[in-house]
């Protein structure tokens, strides 16, 4: 009986011993996405939060790169957190909310349409960059089933090894330094700096289907019931870039969408003037996104907006929300400068 | 359904503790429905082919068998009243209508298997002519058909012979034939022993789990870390004969070699690995054949079964055929030297025709084919020469270099015959061949070369690491087999091998997206 | 039994076939042997082996395989 015990104790730590390796190695595999490719390390920045905020912004990187949550405290005291990934799909975002919507629930969600145009999972690699720093749950299950490509499977999510152990070849110094910390935020609650100039040029022109993908609407439809669910207001937006191009179709479908479920949509794009946006100062590539000059006049443009509409309360002055945002103001400040 | 493949682990994981929970009566039942679950999730195609192999083979094998009945009990019954010749004659009868029975079966049977591997090849051409699908190309593809149509057909051949009687209950026969581990590459198995054992009971042993499992881990190393990764290497080489040439031919050899061995022994690792986990013993089908001194020995331990089945059916059967015995007199003219070899001559060239013709459909094949039985031939014309060198140098011939130098010389002759199998034409594996021997250009093959072929350095380094450990384990295997030695060391021991094995898959294998995981390379056949 | 042993001698002189059992298991006998033995032995003892009694068990030993031989000149009697 002792023996039969021992063996089984053996059995169990030699067992524990080698998962034990195996997760570490995979944590070694499995990309930092601190110093490269840091738009990976946005889904998982949210779990950090202390504070609760009264608008969380959703989408691509027509929110992650165009609004500043410090300017939006700062000027009017709102609290905001941005939930976007890269070419984060709208079942992605769809997603994002659900889980953020498990922890807590703000006055106003305000999603970015321009993802709508593609109504299939997209590649691999954007995926990854935007689920695998979702925590556990439902939510995650399914952005993971809406959004596998082909030859994706998905033990792959759940036992990151399998997917990122060829990396094992080609591991780079961010690869020691982060393998057990998470290191620090690379965003700014969600905000991603850019503080490079680079003039628009030209806007180019493209061959396009006239109507948006009949699976996208599906999404926006189960978002919009979702926020109805839990009493939050949603606000449609398309964020004032040049391109990637936002059709005229396409536009004049989202305020019929908005309009026949009492939503509120602004189109900014022609509001350039109105905001202040010069995009031979306010891009650091060429017009596709905006550098952090641009964020933040959009973030006073669009803040205002938000005050006025949905009378969001001013938070300066609350112990809490200062301590929080003095902190990131002057770590903001410091990446505004380098 | 994919060894590599989750939906395979998956399906093994709730048929091992369902076989062993079920009443031992209907547990060979279970194993049944397995088998159809498996088939049918190759392709409902398949498993109309595979129901028309069990159907026919079933009549054919209980008509014989009824023939041989009703034939003992005339020929007994007439013993009184007729003569000798009338018995003869109705004994002739009887042979005839089994032969008649046998033939359309065989006809049936190997017709759906021509026309599959030769029906893809029709297929790609009516589809330039006609502009239509290619028909049965992917199906040639999912499922090794050839390895349950010979088993089964072996079965067939057996009850012909009278060596063993025709299963009664034709389920039996259906999880002979559908037995799935069996039916990814083989091995081709004989009804006398792996037939026997399906329908029996068996009992769960945590010792042969745990023997299993090792050997199954050990296939999958040998196929996902090695294989895999030259694979890569090799596809490179073979798909652009005008760039890689001279030395890069020696490279792809050594290669090919490796890669082969892994991904085929792999395989059979883990479908013998997965009857011992069913408590069905499984035959052999490799013994460290690139230890062989030469070709004909090779292939006595490689594929052992395929060998052992054209031996055993086609070429003795047609070596003392009474057509081949008339030549054999008939040209006893020419000297009794000659006389002699017609027989064995014919036979074995024509047994490499078939099995060059059963690796594939194209002419590279029947080539590989021949020049291989052409090996074997000239090497035993040469025997008396090798004696007589033996004789003369006694102590060189039986030095441990001289065994070596044969060990190797078997591997690269081997190696330069399967270049055929490399190429879609004679023209290129030939002229690729020669070129070894005009071009010069291992600068090449070593600055940038290599780095070409979809390979890292690193992945050359562990592929090698792998082929080391291989060749050490069969030194090792020498004096005698692995696991009951690991066994022996307890099940910590044991679990902890077992444990480094899947661990170094994990990390070190070539699965996961970005490489897909590839077929195992006799699955063509 | 000497007549065999003449022919199996003839085409491997090195082994001793009067005490060896294993000639097919232990590789002694290719199938090449095994035909051209065949062939021998219809020259000499005017006996045809079928097909199906060509399996290891006759050919291990020179015994077995003229044990083999008696049985068949019987039968065809």
């Amino acid at each position: 009986m002792k023996r039969k015990l021992l063996i089984i104790g053996g059995v169990l730590l030699a067992c524990i011993v080698c998962f034990g390796a195996l997760w570490a190695v995979s944590r070694l595999c499995a990309p930092k996405y601190h110093d490269t490719l840091i738009d990976g390390h946005l889904t998982g920045e949210y779990y950090r939060e202390t504070t609760d905020h009264d608008v969380l912004f959703i989408g691509d990187c027509e929110v992650f790169e165009h609004f500043s949550p410090v300017t939006l405290y700062n000027e009017y005291g709102i609290t905001s957190y941005i939930r976007g990934g890269a070419q984060q799909l709208v079942w992605q975002s769809y997603y994002l909310l659900e889980d953020a919507l498990l922890t807590e629930t703000p006055k106003v969600v305000v999603y970015n349409v321009l993802a709508l145009k593609y109504g299939e999972p997209q590649s691999e690699a954007y995926n990854r960059l935007n689920l695998d720093g979702m925590r556990w749950g439902s939510a995650k299950i399914g952005a993971i089933r809406a959004s596998m490509t082909e030859g994706e499977d998905f033990m792959s999510y759940v036992f990151p090894l399998l997917r990122y152990h060829d990396r094992i070849a080609s591991l780079t110094a961010e690869d020691f330094t982060y393998w057990f910390s998470d290191g620090d935020p690379v965003s700014f609650k969600g905000y991603v700096m850019h503080t490079g100039v680079d003039p628009a040029t030209e806007t180019p022109t493209e061959t396009y289907e006239k109507k948006l993908p009949e699976s996208s609407i599906l999404w926006l439809e189960r978002m919009a019931a979702l926020c109805e669910a839990h009493g939050v207001s949603l606000v449609l937006i398309k964020s004032p870039s040049i391109y990637p191009l936002w059709h005229p179709e396409w536009d004049a479908e989202i305020a019929a969408f908005a309009k026949s479920h009492g939503l509120r949509y602004d189109n900014m794009i022609a509001e350039n003037d109105a905001i202040g946006i010069d995009m031979q100062t306010d891009t650091y590539d060429q017009g596709q996104h905006l550098n952090v000059f641009g964020a933040e006049k959009l973030s006073r443009y669009f803040g205002a907006v938000l005050r006025d509409e949905f009378g969001l309360a001013d938070h300066r002055g609350e112990a809490a929300y200062d301590a929080d945002y003095a902190a990131l103001t002057a770590r903001y400040e410091i990446g505004k400068h380098e | 359904m994919l060894f590599p493949s989750w939906a395979f682990l998956l399906f093994l994981a709730v048929l091992v503790p369902v076989y062993y929970l079920v009443p031992k009566r209907i547990q060979w039942i279970v194993l049944l429905l397995a088998n159809g679950v498996f088939v049918c999730f190759a392709g409902l195609l398949g498993a109309v082919f595979m129901a028309v192999t069990i159907v026919t083979v079933y009549a054919a094998s209980r008509g014989i068998d009824t023939l041989f009945i009703s034939q003992r009990d005339t020929l007994a019954a007439m013993k009184a009243t007729h003569t000798k010749e009338e018995r003869k004659k109705e004994r002739l009868r009887f042979e005839k209508k089994r032969r008649g029975i046998l033939v359309a079966c065989l006809v049936v049977n190997f017709g759906i298997l021509f026309a599959l591997k030769y029906g893809a090849m029709l297929g790609r051409l009516s589809a330039g002519l006609f502009g239509t699908k290619a028909f049965g190309q992917d199906l040639a593809l999912t499922m090794g058909i050839s390895f349950y149509t010979f088993s089964t057909v072996g079965y067939l051949l057996d009850v012909y012979r009278e060596t063993i009687p025709a299963e009664k209950n034709p389920l039996k026969l259906a999880l002979f034939t559908s037995f799935f581990p069996l039916l990814v590459q083989g091995p081709i198995t004989r009804f006398e022993t792996a037939g026997k054992a399906l329908t029996e009971p068996h009992t769960f042993s945590g010792e042969r789990f745990l023997s299993a499992s090792l050997r199954i881990a050990w296939g999958y190393w040998k196929k996902l870390i090695v294989a895999d990764r030259l694979l890569v290497a090799v596809r490179a080489l073979c798909a652009k004969p005008d760039v890689y040439r001279g030395d890069f031919i020696l490279v792809e050899m050594l290669l090919y070699a490796a890669c082969l061995y892994a991904d085929f022994t792999g395989g059979i690792d883990i479908t013998i690995g997965v009857g011992e986990m069913l408590g069905v013993p499984i035959e052999e089908n490799f013994n460290r054949p690139y230890f062989s001194k030469s070709i004909s020995e090779y292939w006595r331990r490689w594929h052992i079964t395929l060998g052992e089945w054209f031996k055993r059916y086609v070429y003795y059967p047609l070596s003392v055929s009474k057509p081949m015995r008339a030549l054999s007199k008939g040209t006893r003219r020419f000297g009794v030297g000659v006389s002699r070899r017609v027989p064995v001559y014919l036979a074995t060239l024509l047994v490499w025709a078939l099995t060059g013709a059963w690796h594939g459909s194209n002419l590279t094949f029947l080539v590989w084919g021949l020049l291989n039985g052409a090996v074997i031939l000239l090497s035993e014309e040469l025997k008396p020469l090798y004696a007589r060198f033996h004789a003369r140098f006694p102590r060189l011939t039986e030095s441990a270099f001289y065994r070596g130098f044969t060990v190797i010389r078997t591997v690269l002759l081997l190696s330069s015959l399967r270049i055929l199998d490399c190429y879609g034409t004679v023209k290129d594996a030939f002229s690729s061949f020669f070129s070894m021997f005009t071009t010069w250009n291992w600068g090449a093959v070593f600055r940038g070369g290599v780095q070409s072929l979809g390979l890292s350095y690193f992945d050359y380094a562990v592929a090698f690491s792998g082929v080391l450990a291989m060749f050490a384990l069969s030194m090792v295997q020498r004096s005698g087999a692995i696991r009951p030695r690991i066994l022996k060391r307890g099940t910590v021991f044991s679990v902890c091998v077992l444990l480094v094995l899947i661990g170094t898959i994990l990390i070190f294998g070539r699965y996961g997206f970005g490489f897909d995981a590839s077929q195992f390379i006799y699955n063509r056949f | 039994m000497e007549q065999l042993l003449d022919i199996l001698r003839e085409l491997h002189p090195e082994t001793d076939f009067e005490t060896e059992t294993r000639l097919v298991d232990g590789g002694v006998l290719a199938s090449f042997d095994i035909v051209m033995l065949i062939t021998r032995i219809e020259e000499e003892f005017d006996v045809v082996i079928p097909a199906k009694d060509i399996v290891p068990a006759n050919f291990n030993s020179a015994e077995a395989l003229y044990a083999l031989i008696t049985r068949i000149g019987e039968q065809d009697d």
